[in-house]
């Protein structure tokens, strides 16, 4: 199925909550409600004509310019050979979106990476904490106002001066 | 019932007890595979038949008691730089480190990374560096080579002078 | 008679003292440092949680047990080997070897019941 027969699928079954529809890049992606999402994946997964059963990928994006934090789903399909990708915008001071683990159980690691890097809560979430970095761990680095700190557990996090100038 | 070491006088004897000491150190480097990336590849292919470790007596132990050697093979994280030291710590003396790659001797490609140490000499004293990315086989059997070299230089018995540059069996 | 035993008490006292003359210099050119975290016990380099204490599959008793009575019965058939000429000068001979093939026969049918129940299988097919 086309990315766009699935866009308009989408629209037609969830009026409103859907926009943003990019088919011309490589992975074709449309913007969800935050509210909406849970409805939304639950519908792509059971509707057997779309049928996406994977949840291959859950990001994150920032983008400080549009102070906005977005949340990125990779959807797949094995059965129909379809993909789809959802991106769902949030504010950066309180980025809350509703957990899509009951639609795929994948969900679990993989919004906690989301969490552990980027500090988006998923609510509802059976176990959200640090999945990659330490639990003592200050601060969500993939963010683009994230400050270093100085020292972790008693070791220095500073470099040597060549390699200081090439930071941003 | 104390050890004797440090305490003897430096006489023909205490030299050759010191040589045959290091001798049979040096000689049976038990290292404990610590590889963490890929340095650990070529550390296992340097224990592997073409570049042979075995010949120098270097046996790879899993566990750190049975071992006098530790080879930091890989990137260093913040996450992983306490339990290292808590190995180092675990291992009997007398120890050594070698630091096996960039990423283990200074952070390596990843020195700009919010999580990775820069350097595994941040964490544990290093005996030698191994520079590479990754070290050849050849490369890491010099850096073996130094540390017998190094072993061979140890002085356990001798009681060390009042102005001592380098400390003893240390 | 006793004196014969000479020998064994030579090798005894020799091999003693050579490990504990051998440990005792090492007592003494070794480098003893204990410090609290090189004594802690080892868990891959995290602090240890939970007890050592726990159980372990029963496989390894089976395979003992059955290792033990049949190295007994090597044990015992030994003495049997190095007599049996003796025995078969005195004309006995016959009499001794149905003796001991009995016992192997018997210990034998332990074997053909261990092997039956699939006890020397190391991943045993339990009839579900």
């Amino acid at each position: 199925m086309e990315a766009k027969e699935i866009y308009a699928r989408l629209e037609r079954r969830f009026p409103g909550k859907v926009s943003g529809f990019r088919g011309e890049v490589s992975d074709p992606c449309l913007q969800v409600d935050g509210a909406a999402i849970v409805e939304v994946c639950r519908y792509l997964r059971d509707d057997p004509e779309l049928d996406f059963h994977v949840l291959s990928d859950v990001t994150g994006l920032d983008l400080p310019k549009d102070n906005k934090l977005q949340v990125v789903y990779h959807l797949y399909s094995y059965s129909k050979r379809h993909q789809i990708v959802l991106k769902v915008d949030l504010p950066r001071e309180t980025a809350h979106v509703s957990t899509v683990e009951g639609v795929w159980k994948a969900a679990n690691w993989l919004e906690r990476e989301v969490f552990d890097l980027f500090g988006v809560v998923f609510d509802g979430h059976s176990d959200l904490r640090r999945i990659l970095l330490p639990e003592d761990w200050v601060g969500h680095p993939l963010r683009k106002d994230y400050v270093e700190q100085e020292e972790y557990d008693g070791i220095s996090t500073q470099r040597a001066p060549l390699v200081e100038k090439l930071l941003r | 019932m104390k050890p004797l070491l440090n305490s003897l006088p430096e006489t023909i004897f205490t030299t050759k007890v010191d040589a045959l000491l290091n001798w049979g150190r040096a000689s049976s480097q038990w290292y404990m595979l610590f590889g963490l990336a890929c340095c650990a590849i070529e550390l296992m292919q340097t224990g592997g038949p073409r570049a042979d470790l075995d010949r120098f007596g270097c046996v790879p132990r899993a566990t750190p008691r049975q071992s006098d050697l530790m080879i930091v093979a890989g990137t260093l994280t913040y996450k992983m730089a306490k339990r290292t030291r808590l190995l180092y710590d675990q291992m009997p003396d007398p120890k050594y480190v070698i630091s096996m790659g960039s990423c283990s001797n200074c952070g390596g490609l990843f020195q700009l990374a919010y999580s990775v140490c820069k350097g595994v000499d941040k964490i544990v004293p290093v005996d030698v560096y191994v520079p590479g990315c990754p070290p050849r086989p050849e490369a890491l059997t010099e850096g073996l080579l130094r540390i017998q070299e190094k072993m061979m230089r140890e002085r356990w018995l001798v009681r060390p002078a009042a102005s001592a540059a380098e400390p003893v069996g240390a | 008679m006793l004196f014969d035993f000479a020998n064994v008490l030579v090798f005894t006292v020799l091999g003693a003292a050579f490990v504990g003359v051998n440990l005792l210099i090492g007592k003494f050119l070794r480098p003893s440092n204990p410090q609290i975290r090189k004594l802690s016990t080892y868990e891959c380099g995290e602090p240890s949680s939970g007890s050592a204490w726990i159980n372990f599959n029963v496989r390894f008793y089976i395979v003992a047990l059955i290792f033990i009575i049949f190295e007994v019965e090597i044990a015992f058939i030994f003495p049997v080997a190095t007599t049996f000429r003796r025995w078969i000068e005195n004309g006995q001979g016959g009499f001794a070897f149905i003796e001991i093939l009995l016992f192997v026969g018997i210990l034998f049918l332990g074997l053909v019941y261990a092997w039956a129940k699939g006890d020397l299988e190391w991943i045993k097919k339990v009839k579900a």
